[in-house]
C-alpha cells in the first residue's frame, strides 16, 4: 500500500472528526463542543489519526486502531441520546465515516504487513478478518440505530445480541431439539451408513460401479425437498428431521469415500499382498487411513448440509420448539430480532460443528501432505 | 506344434459380458432394478395396513392377492409405487396445456425461472469477488475468511425472513427466490474462481511480465483461460445448489406456484403421489440444467482448443 494513500485516508478520517465538530449531530440538539466528556474524545481520536497519518506505516497502525476505537465508541455512545437515533445529521455521519476510514486504513495497513515470525503472522491472519467483521457490524448498527430503520425490517445486532441473552432458555431448548437430536444422530447414521457401503461397494467391484454413478446423480439432486415425506413417515418430532439429514448426508459420504477407498497407492496395496493381509486387515491398515481425507471432506460438506436439512425439515411441522420452527413463527409475527437471534444460534452451532471436525481432521491426518509443511 | 497355433492369436472371445458398454452399464441397471424392486416391496410392506384396513372397515372379504394389489393403487398411499409416480408425473406433464395451474411444467417453469435468475446474479457476484479478491491482498487476508465463515451458517434459515424482509419493502414474487439462489449459489463459484485465477504457475505470470503485459493482459490471456475448468466445474455444483435455494424459497411464503408449493400442498393435503412427483420434476431440472453446462463446456473446450 502507498504510504501517501494511507496518509490521505487518516488526513481525511482526522478532516470528518473536525467537521463533526461545526456541524449539528441532528437537528435542534447540541453539538459536540457543548457535551462535556465526548468532545474531550473526539479531540482525542483526532489527534491520534493525525499521529498516525505521520508515521504512515506499521508504527502508524496502534494509534490509529486507538482512534477507531475512541471514534465508534463516541458514535454509539452519542446513539445513546433519543434525539440523535433516527434523525442523525452530517455531525453525526461524519464520526461514523472518520471511523470507517481509519478502520479501513488499519485493515489495509495490517494486510500488507509481512512479518517473519510465524506467530505474528498468524496473530495477523486473525486479526484482519475480525476487524474487518467488526467494522461491518459496526456499519450496520450504526446505519439501522442512525436512519432509524424500523426494527421489523432489520433490527441493530446490538438488539438481535440483547434477544438473544434474554431469550436463553428458549435458545438452549431449540438447539437441543435441531441439534443435539436432529442433526447429531441424523449426521451419525447417514455418514456411518454411507461409510459403510462404500466399504461394501470397494470390496465387491460390480457393486461399485453400480452405485458410483448412482451416488453422484442423487448427490447432485435437491434432495431436501424429500423432507414433507419424512414428516409424513416419521412424525413431527425429531425422528424425522434426523431421518431427512440422514439422507441428505449419505449421498456426499459415499461418493467422497468410494474415491477416497480406491486413493491408495499401488506400491502400497502391493506391499500388503505380499504381506499376504486379509481383506479387512489392508481395510483397516491401508485403504480407510488413505480414504481419510476424503471422508474428512464429506464430514465437512455434511457439517453444513445437516444443519439446513433439519431447518428445513421443521419447516413442514415440528412439535412447538425447533431452530426452524421458532425462524418461521416468528418471522410470521414480525418478531425480527428473535429470527436474527436464532439465526446467530444456527450460526454459532454450525461454525462449531464445522470447527470440530476441523480439528478432528487435523489431529487424525496430520501425516498427509497438505499438512506436513 | 502346428504352425497355425502360432499364426493367429485366437480370436477374441467377443462375448456379450465383456462388451465394453455391457462392462459399464451392467452394474448400474442391475443397481437401478434391485432398488426400483427394492422400492415395490417396501411399497408393498408400508401401505399394507393402511389397505387392510380400508377392507376391514368396509367389511369385505379380502385375500392377501387383494391387499398386494390394492397397495399398488391407494390413492394416498404412505409409499406410492414406482409407476404410480411415473403415471402421475406423465399425467401431470403432458395431461394439461403447460401453462395450466395443474401442469407440472407450469410449476416447473416457475422453480427453474427463479432458478435461472438466481443463478445467473450468483455467478456474476461470485465471478466479481473472485477477480476482487486475486488482485487485491486486503480482500483476500480481510474478506474470504468471512466468505468461507458464511458457509458454515445454514444460510437456507435465512430464507423465510429475506422473503418477509423484501416484501416489506415491496418485493415480491420472483426476485425475492432468487435472491436466495444467488446468495446461496456464490459461493461455489467465488471460491472455484479463486482456485482458478490463481491456478497459473507462478513462471507463467512472470513471463507474462517479462513481456510488460498489463494485470488487465494478465488477466484475460493467462489467469481466465486458466480458471475456466474450475468454473465450469463450479457451475456445475452451484446450479444445483441455486435450484435447492428456489425451491426452498418457495416453502414459506405459501407461494402459490412452483415445485416448492407443490412440495408444500402435496404434505398439507396428503396427496403423496403428487409429492413423489414433484420430487421427480426436481430431479428431472436438476439433471437437465447440470447436462445443459456440461454441453456448454464440451463447447467451449472445443473452441479453446481442447481436446
Amino acid at each position: 500500500m502507498d504510504p501517501r494513500k494511507f496518509r490521505l485516508g487518516l488526513l481525511l478520517a482526522a478532516a470528518a472528526i473536525s467537521l463533526a465538530f461545526v456541524a449539528p449531530l441532528a437537528p435542534g440538539t447540541a453539538k459536540i463542543p457543548a457535551r462535556s466528556g465526548l468532545w474531550e474524545t473526539a479531540a482525542i481520536a483526532g489527534v491520534l489519526f493525525l499521529r498516525a497519518a505521520r508515521f504512515a506505516d506499521a508504527r502508524g497502525v496502534a494509534p490509529g486502531l486507538a482512534g477507531t476505537i475512541l471514534a465508534g465508541v463516541l458514535s454509539l455512545l452519542l446513539l445513546r441520546d433519543p434525539d440523535i437515533a433516527g434523525n442523525a445529521a452530517i455531525g453525526f455521519w461524519a464520526i461514523v465515516i472518520a471511523t470507517w476510514l481509519a478502520a479501513a486504513m488499519c485493515v489495509v495497513n495490517l494486510s500488507a504487513l509481512r512479518p517473519t515470525g510465524k506467530k505474528r503472522r498468524r496473530a495477523i491472519d486473525i486479526a484482519v478478518p475480525l476487524l474487518f467483521g467488526a467494522t461491518l457490524f459496526y456499519l450496520w448498527e450504526v446505519a439501522v440505530r442512525g436512519f432509524g430503520v424500523p426494527p421489523v425490517l432489520l433490527p441493530a445486532p446490538s438488539a438481535a445480541a440483547a434477544r438473544f441473552m434474554s431469550s436463553l432458555p428458549t435458545l438452549a431448548s431449540d438447539f437441543n431439539q435441531t441439534f443435539i437430536r436432529g442433526v447429531l444422530i441424523g449426521y451419525a447414521i447417514g455418514c456411518g451408513a454411507g461409510l459403510l457401503v462404500a466399504i461394501l461397494a470397494h470390496r465387491f467391484e460390480f457393486l461399485g460401479r453400480g452405485l458410483l454413478p448412482l451416488g453422484n446423480f442423487f448427490s447432485a439432486l435437491p434432495l431436501v425437498g424429500i423432507a414433507p415425506i419424512m414428516v409424513m413417515w416419521f412424525g413431527f418430532d425429531w425422528p424425522s428431521k434426523a431421518a431427512v439429514v440422514a439422507l441428505v448426508t449419505f449421498f456426499p459420504m459415499l461418493v467422497n469415500a468410494i474415491a477416497g477407498l480406491s486413493a491408495a497407492g499401488h506400491i502400497e496395496r502391493d506391499l500388503m499382498r505380499s504381506y499376504a493381509a486379509s481383506h479387512r486387515q489392508s481395510l483397516t491398515k491401508l485403504y480407510l487411513p488413505a480414504a481419510l481425507p476424503f471422508i474428512f471432506n464429506a464430514l465437512k460438506i455434511n457439517a453444513t448440509l445437516a444443519l439446513i436439512g433439519a431447518i428445513v425439515a421443521e419447516f413442514f411441522g415440528t412439535p412447538t420448539q425447533g431452530i426452524g420452527f421458532r425462524i418461521s413463527t416468528e418471522a410470521g409475527r414480525m418478531a425480527i430480532d428473535m429470527v436474527w437471534a436464532e439465526i446467530a444460534l444456527a450460526a454459532l452451532a454450525g461454525m462449531a460443528f464445522y470447527g470440530f471436525v476441523t480439528l478432528a481432521e487435523r489431529a487424525t491426518t496430520f501425516w498427509h501432505p497438505s499438512y506436513r509443511t | 506344434m502346428t504352425s497355425s497355433s502360432l499364426a493367429l492369436p485366437a480370436p477374441r472371445s467377443r462375448s456379450l459380458a465383456r462388451h465394453p458398454l455391457v462392462e459399464r452399464y451392467a452394474p448400474i441397471v442391475m443397481t437401478v432394478l434391485a432398488l426400483v424392486a427394492i422400492w415395490y416391496v417396501a411399497a408393498v410392506a408400508m401401505n399394507w395396513s393402511l389397505v387392510r384396513d380400508g377392507f376391514e372397515r368396509e367389511e369385505t372379504p379380502y385375500a392377501v392377492s387383494d391387499i398386494v394389489a390394492g397397495t399398488m393403487e391407494a390413492e394416498r398411499p404412505l409409499l406410492p409405487a414406482p409407476h404410480q409416480i411415473a403415471l402421475n408425473f406423465f399425467d401431470t406433464v403432458f395431461g394439461y396445456p403447460p401453462l395450466a395451474p395443474r401442469s407440472l411444467v407450469y410449476h416447473s417453469l416457475v422453480t427453474l425461472s427463479a432458478t435461472l435468475l438466481g443463478f445467473l446474479l450468483g455467478t456474476f457476484l461470485g465471478v466479481v469477488l473472485a477477480l476482487m479478491i486475486v488482485h487485491s491482498r486486503v480482500l483476500a487476508r480481510s474478506l474470504l475468511p468471512w466468505i468461507i465463515c458464511s458457509q458454515m451458517v445454514p444460510i437456507l434459515a435465512l430464507a423465510p425472513i429475506f422473503i418477509v424482509v423484501l416484501g416489506a419493502l415491496g418485493l415480491q414474487g420472483l426476485l425475492p427466490k432468487s435472491i436466495i439462489s444467488a446468495y446461496l449459489c456464490f459461493f461455489p463459484i467465488a471460491i472455484g474462481m479463486v482456485t482458478g485465477l490463481t491456478s497459473p504457475d507462478p513462471l507463467q505470470i512472470e513471463l507474462m511480465r517479462t513481456w510488460s503485459a498489463t494485470p488487465r493482459q494478465i488477466l484475460w490471456k493467462l489467469r481466465w483461460p486458466a480458471a475456466v475448468p474450475f468454473l465450469f466445474a463450479s457451475l456445475k455444483v452451484a446450479i444445483t445448489i441455486s435450484l435447492i435455494g428456489a425451491i426452498v424459497a418457495e416453502l414459506p411464503t405459501g407461494a402459490e406456484a412452483g415445485i416448492g408449493a407443490r412440495l408444500l400442498a402435496g404434505s398439507y393435503y396428503g396427496q403423496t403421489v403428487q409429492l413423489w412427483s414433484a420430487l421427480v420434476a426436481s430431479a428431472v431440472l436438476s439433471w437437465g440444467l447440470i447436462s445443459i453446462i456440461a454441453l456448454i463446456e464440451r463447447a467451449v473446450n472445443r473452441s479453446m482448443g481442447a481436446r
